[in-house]
């Protein structure tokens, strides 16, 4: 499995962050932030990323943090359709895991993930989709033009701020 | 013929009861046939869905009493029948799992067709249909086949009706909406298992496999409880058979189509009246 996104925060779990070297110097970067959440009982949560093209026409996802190791009678999998608008949009289409897209869910952080470097050209919706086992689920919205696309918007509750450059 | 009309040929061969429930509400009945699923949308193939059913006035507040299990079939994608594991029937509620292990979208519910009327015999009046089986001294039959030689003044409505509900494992398909072409069916234009609150639903009814104008159309969240109204929506069909349906809120909804017509299948019959219901989750945006 691809590593797909290196944390940036002061949080960062792995050692290799380097692999943010991998992104291309060109590529436009999606920075998400994972917010750290104050409660008892907190569970990283699901995370998908994808692009809905302005002109109509198929979602493209980006990414889906999700529990991919979890297996037996109640999988990982299994939570998918919590990512609601994700799962209506594209998450039902694609077979799971997908190489490239499926990484594991990640601790609140800041990590970059780039954007696909053969997308089309063209006015998106970046939508970022995350859902909280025992917490909430929110969705960030954030218009973009491939190339050169720019941007940000900030999440109340379950995302922080979601960058694009 | 799919199993779902190969059910209720044999549910009607098999001499079920099928007039002793208030499937088809009378206008005085506010009761509620109603089945929910634990989940509408699933992500594989390896879940196991629990499901709720009850007859009630309030949706999903089980109050009055359970769904009978017997009569219920559960239709898998492929047209085959799936099977009912663990089932219950509680004082106000039955319970019972399905296990989805096939892509596409299952229905679990009832199609009934019955008759109800009157005739009479020897200037006395007797009834056709009503509930449970009729008692010696009775002047009931409990079904048209029973009405003697000799009956005159025979008055008879046909009731036919489909109450049911849908999961979807993936991508939802429209293989469960195959009409037979027989009585009130649903052609969804936004799919039961793909609604959300700020889009509305679309969906095309159809009667004898034709788009049926004027049929009413009642939408009704659950919940009750909790809000101070109702908050029901009634639409009607317009000549293309569409019924748009604009959400007041997020939730488990019942919808219930009803109709009626002049062409019931048996030639003494006068009239005959449709129902369509299923339950549907509408989730937030």
């Amino acid at each position: 499995m691809p590593r797909l996104a290196t944390t940036t925060g002061a949080t960062a779990l792995v050692a290799g962050a380097a692999s943010a070297l991998a992104v291309p110097a060109n590529a436009e970067t999606i920075r998400v932030t994972i917010p750290r959440i104050k409660v008892a009982e907190y569970h990283a949560p699901y995370v998908a990323a994808w692009l809905e093209p302005e002109a109509g026409g198929a979602a493209r996802t980006i990414f889906v943090w999700y529990d991919i190791k979890k297996k037996g009678a109640e999988p990982g999998t299994k939570w998918l359709t919590d990512l609601r608008t994700w799962w209506r949009k594209g998450g039902r289409r694609l077979k799971l895991p997908a190489d490239g897209v499926s990484g594991a869910t990640r601790t609140p952080a800041s990590y970059d993930i780039p954007l696909p470097a053969n997308l089309p050209k063209g006015a998106y919706v970046l939508k970022v989709e995350a859902a909280r086992e025992t917490g909430g689920r929110e969705i960030v919205s954030l218009p973009i033009t491939v190339p050169g696309a720019k941007g940000s918007a900030t999440g109340k509750t379950e995302l922080g701020a979601v960058t694009i450059r | 013929m799919n199993s779902r009309t190969l059910f209720s040929r044999l549910a009607l061969a098999s001499g079920l009861s099928l007039a002793s429930l208030a499937l088809t509400t009378s206008p005085a009945s506010a009761h509620r046939f109603w089945l929910v699923p634990s989940a509408t949308t699933l992500s594989g193939t390896d879940q196991t869905i629990s499901f709720d059913g009850a007859i009630s006035n309030d949706l999903f507040n089980p109050d009055h009493v359970a769904m009978p299990l017997e009569i219920l079939t559960i239709v898998k994608p492929d047209g085959s029948k799936g099977e009912m594991l663990n089932a219950a029937k509680a004082r106000h509620r039955s319970t019972f799992d399905v296990a989805i292990d096939q892509e596409g979208t299952w229905w679990v519910g009832v199609t009934r067709q019955g008759y109800f009327g009157s005739f009479k015999l020897n200037g006395e009046e007797w009834r056709v249909g009503g509930r449970g089986r009729p008692r010696p001294g009775d002047k009931r039959v409990d079904g048209i086949d029973a009405i003697p030689e000799g009956a005159s003044d025979i008055d008879l409505v046909e009731n036919l009706s489909t109450n049911g509900t849908f999961v979807t494992s993936g991508i939802p398909d429209t293989d469960a909406f195959t009409p037979t072409g027989k009585g009130l069916e649903l052609q969804p234009l936004t799919h039961p298992d793909d609604l959300v609150a700020n889009e509305p639903g679309r969906f095309r009814f159809l009667i004898d496999g034709k788009p049926a104008a004027g049929v009413k159309v009642t939408a009704v969240p659950g919940s009750k409880q909790y809000r101070a109204s109702e908050m029901v929506t009634t639409v009607e069909t317009g000549a293309d058979g569409i019924a748009t349906i604009a959400w007041p809120t997020p939730g488990m909804y019942w919808i219930d189509a009803k109709a009626e017509d002049t062409n019931p299948a048996e030639p003494r019959a006068t009239k005959r009246r449709m129902g369509y219901t299923f339950t549907a989750e509408v989730v937030a945006p």
